[in-house]
């Protein structure tokens, strides 16, 4: 069942990388567009370049179906990717006999598959197919790292883990997490649009995402969304701490990097609504909080040694 | 220059003190402030994560110092191997809170103010809202207001009806969940300080078929709060009667932990009962907890002295080293005659001997050994004063040795060592020791009630969407207009469309 489990997890990990190429390809075939003939606000939307089309060129036009189509394919390669990626996940889980978050590599693979499902319903509904260039980045890349550095074989959980705090402590943690990382992809775009244009040269991918006030809102939203789930698994994780240690605060590097990244995006939430840290500060400090929330899981598993080095690698 | 010279201006009219003091409060209490200093918390935070903290684990701060001759003891003098009990940290966060405070207190007045007034005046031009639409229609006036309004009230908007318009808001409970989230963080400190001032944790080993009376003299470490009384230990004694502990044998994680389950008995207010301790699952007596935090082994061994008695016999907790429970420990038999004996060294739980040496390779007791070397000295004077029972203090002692060799001898259980001049030592048989920590928490509940309180208050005040609509009649026609009043997911439109249908149906009744 394991070996079932790791096989569709690599599985996963090469469509992922083939939808990376398909996104790519995408990018690529739009960079060759010259920026006016497209108008990013027009093609995002949802009727699709029919209309639009009529009044192109030729050569245009045969492009614009070209970069749709890879955009589909890149897309139907994420479903399918994710698809394989969830009977990975359940079946490490029915291996395991419990849920499949005992360690950082099943932790990993399990809030990827919740970034991935987050990305295909973002895509299928609300016409962010936009966002497929860095999420499949980030599947392919972290799924690589989970397979080869991370992964460890199934074996039951220590006693310290035998709690009912500790898997609502893990599922909020995990939701908040995949929250916060498509937020701050698309704060990442904010800055690498909101760069362009103020250098007057906004094109391919970045011509065609959205208006950059739109991502903003978006980016917001998922932090928005992911900040207070965030403060419910701290506490959580809190509480649990109190019945599997004694006490529900004790410094730990792991509590205090989660205490970081919470104040970095209280912080976030504050500047959007201070004058003169909308905007490009805000996105600014929306990546720092990410950057806390990857040292956290992956820094200070690995290199600090706490309570919380659970990593079993 | 004009600058300069309005600095200068500023500058030559010092401030008066009220001035200032105003002036500072103003900049204590922005926005900006509050900002910065969440940032200032979130940096300070980080070192305490980086270098060891003498709370946690005393014994790696001053290995770091030696290893860093040079920063160690500039490190150590701006507290940055105790950075939470510092106090640049606590300076920090009592000035967020501060801040915070006097950032909510006028907020709350303004919001109450704001739930007491209607709805603002329609502004004159509706067209510059970002939402604005218009439609035509042959109601009157009158009969396209009310049925505005009606529709506003359905949906929840608090409506003000105006000569010729409607004014309507609603989302006041965001203000209400941003306030009472702060308020909680308010609450929430104020119950760590509570826990802290008046709490207290200590630590004891026990060793299976021995017993706990919680009194001070019976633990090996305590720490209490700035206002702890030794009158406010809970009265209890627990026996722990048996330890049963398993480790992973296949070969996955081979050696992790897999249970940890301590039966006990526990009296209490003259009665007695039962119990069990398990990790996550801990005894509780009040406000009081009894938690299982460690485990070791206690070699249980019988000291004969050079006159044939014996001086001691019993169990000896060794205290573990390692993820194999490579053990150290001490064995003081002061009583023994006509000179007092000490034993110092290792018990290894699964002893190996191979090319990589002597060494344990297991946590569970397989194949225990005990590692000893002896020492001997004059009987002493008991002086009462405490002694730590895990170090052998070697002043007046000498190590026992046979020609030029120091003795040094394993022994497995049922097996003893005659000691050179005298005495010896059997390795009887050995037991497990468990490490209770019993902690006294009193402003727990409150903590975790803030905690549940201000996430409540923060969805509240993220996903709650302020708005004001406004609806105008002109001639025949109506003109709407919408504005959102926080970033929320949108939905300003269909609000808009739905209250044109409305109003112009010809439902409002004049
Ligand atoms: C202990 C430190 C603080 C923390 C952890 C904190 C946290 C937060 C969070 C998470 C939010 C976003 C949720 C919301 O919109 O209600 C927020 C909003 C807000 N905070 Fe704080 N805060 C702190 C201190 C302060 C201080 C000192 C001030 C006063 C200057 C302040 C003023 C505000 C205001 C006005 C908002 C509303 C912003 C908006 O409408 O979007 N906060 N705070």
């Amino acid at each position: 069942m394991s070996a079932y489990s790791s096989l569709a997890m690599v599985t996963s990990m090469v469509i992922y990388l083939l939808a990376v190429v398909a996104f790519a390809a995408e990018w690529a075939v739009a960079r060759r567009l010259e920026p006016t003939s497209v108008d990013a606000s027009i093609l995002v939307g949802a009727g699709g370049p029919d209309e639009l089309a009529d009044r192109l060129a030729p050569a245009t036009q045969r492009r614009l179906l070209r970069l749709d189509m890879f955009g589909r394919v890149g897309l139907a390669l994420m479903l399918v990717g994710g698809a394989v990626h969830l009977v990975a996940v359940v079946l490490r889980g029915i291996a395991a006999d419990r849920m499949p978050w005992g360690n950082m590599y099943e932790f990993v693979t399990t809030a990827l598959a919740v970034v991935v499902a987050a990305y295909l319903v973002l895509a299928a509904r609300f016409d962010m197919r936009w966002l497929g260039l860095p999420t499949a980045l980030l599947a392919a890349i972290s799924q690589g790292l989970a397979v080869t550095v991370l992964y460890v074989a199934v074996a039951p959980l220590v006693p310290a883990l035998h709690s009912v705090w500790f898997v609502v402590h893990i599922m909020a943690a995990l939701v908040a997490g995949a929250a916060f990382n498509v937020g701050g992809i698309a704060s990442i775009l904010y800055l690498l649009k909101e760069r362009a244009q103020r250098r007057g040269s906004v094109g391919g991918y970045l011509g065609r995402i959205p208006d950059i006030r739109k991502i903003d809102t978006i980016a917001y939203r998922f932090h928005a969304f992911a900040f207070p789930l965030w403060t419910f698994a701290v506490a959580a994780g809190a509480i649990w701490a109190e019945f599997a240690w004694g006490r529900f605060w004790g410094w730990d590097p792991k509590e205090t990097w989660s205490l970081v990244t919470w104040v970095i995006y209280a912080g976030y939430l504050h500047a959007r609504a201070t004058a003169g840290w909308k905007g490009r500060r805000a996105a600014g400090i929306a990546v720092l909080g990410l950057v806390c929330f990857w040292f956290n899981f992956v820094g200070i598993n690995l290199l600090v040694s706490g309570l919380h080095s659970y990593a079993g690698v | 220059m004009t600058q300069v010279t309005a600095e200068a201006a500023t500058e030559a009219a010092p401030l008066r003190g009220g001035e200032l003091g105003r002036f500072l409060w103003t900049q204590l209490t922005s926005m900006r402030t509050a900002l910065v200093l969440l940032f200032a918390l979130a940096l300070a935070a980080i070192p305490g994560s980086l270098l060891p903290q003498r709370p946690v684990s005393p014994i790696r701060v001053k290995d770091w110092i030696t290893d860093n001759p040079l920063v160690g003891p500039a490190f150590d003098a701006v507290g940055l191997f105790d950075v939470y009990a510092s106090p640049w940290f606590a300076a920090i966060y009592l000035l967020l809170f501060i801040s915070l405070i006097g950032c909510i207190i006028p907020r709350i007045g303004v919001y109450v103010r704001a739930l007491n007034a209607p709805p603002p005046l329609t502004p004159k031009r509706l067209q510059r809202m970002p939402d604005y639409r218009t439609a035509s229609t042959a109601e009157p006036a009158q009969s396209v207001l009310q049925a505005a309004e009606q529709q506003l009230r359905s949906c929840g908007f608090r409506v003000r009806r105006l000569e010729d318009s409607v004014s309507a808001e609603r989302g006041y409970t965001r203000e209400l969940g941003n306030l009472v989230f702060h308020v909680s963080l308010v609450v929430m400190l104020i119950g760590l300080a509570w826990a802290s001032l008046l709490g207290y944790k200590g630590n004891t080993i026990v060793v299976e078929g021995q017993a706990f009376s919680n009194t001070l003299t019976q633990y090996d470490d305590l720490t209490t709060g700035a206002a702890f009384a030794p009158e406010q230990l809970d009265r209890f004694t627990i026996w722990v009667d048996q330890f049963d502990v398993k480790f992973e044998t296949g070969p996955v994680q081979r050696g992790a932990a897999r249970l940890f389950l301590a039966k006990v008995r526990v009296a209490e207010a003259g009665e007695t009962r039962p119990g069990v301790i398990e990790v996550n699952n801990p005894l509780i007596f009040g406000s009081s907890t009894v938690h299982l935090v460690g485990h070791g082994y206690a070699p249980v061994v019988t000291v004969r002295d050079g006159a044939g008695d014996v001086a001691f016999s019993g169990p000896v907790p060794f205290l573990p080293q390692d993820g194999n429970f490579t053990s150290l420990g001490v064995i003081k038999a002061p009583d023994a005659r006509p000179s007092r004996l000490a034993f110092e060294g290792s018990f290894l739980p699964a002893t190996v001997t191979d090319e990589l040496g002597t060494r344990s390779v297991f946590p569970d007791a397989v194949n225990p050994e005990l590692f000893l070397t002896a020492w001997t000295g004059p009987p002493r004077e008991e002086t009462g004063a405490p002694e730590n029972v895990y170090s052998l203090d070697k002043a007046g002692l000498v190590q026992l040795t046979e020609g030029e060799k120091k003795v040094a001898f394993r022994l497995k259980p049922g097996e003893s060592f005659d000691l050179p001049g005298g005495g010896s030592i059997s390795f009887d048989s050995w037991k497990r020791w468990t490490k209770l920590q019993v902690g006294h928490t009193p402003g727990l509940w409150l903590v975790l009630v803030s905690v549940l309180v201000a996430v409540t208050g923060l969805c509240l005040s993220l996903f709650i969407r302020p708005r004001r609509i406004w609806l105008r009649v002109v001639g025949d026609r109506v003109e709407v207009a919408g504005l959102e009043r926080a970033e929320g997911r949108g939905g300003m439109d269909d609000e808009l469309n739905e209250l044109i249908e409305a109003a112009t149906a010809g439902k409002g009744t004049t």
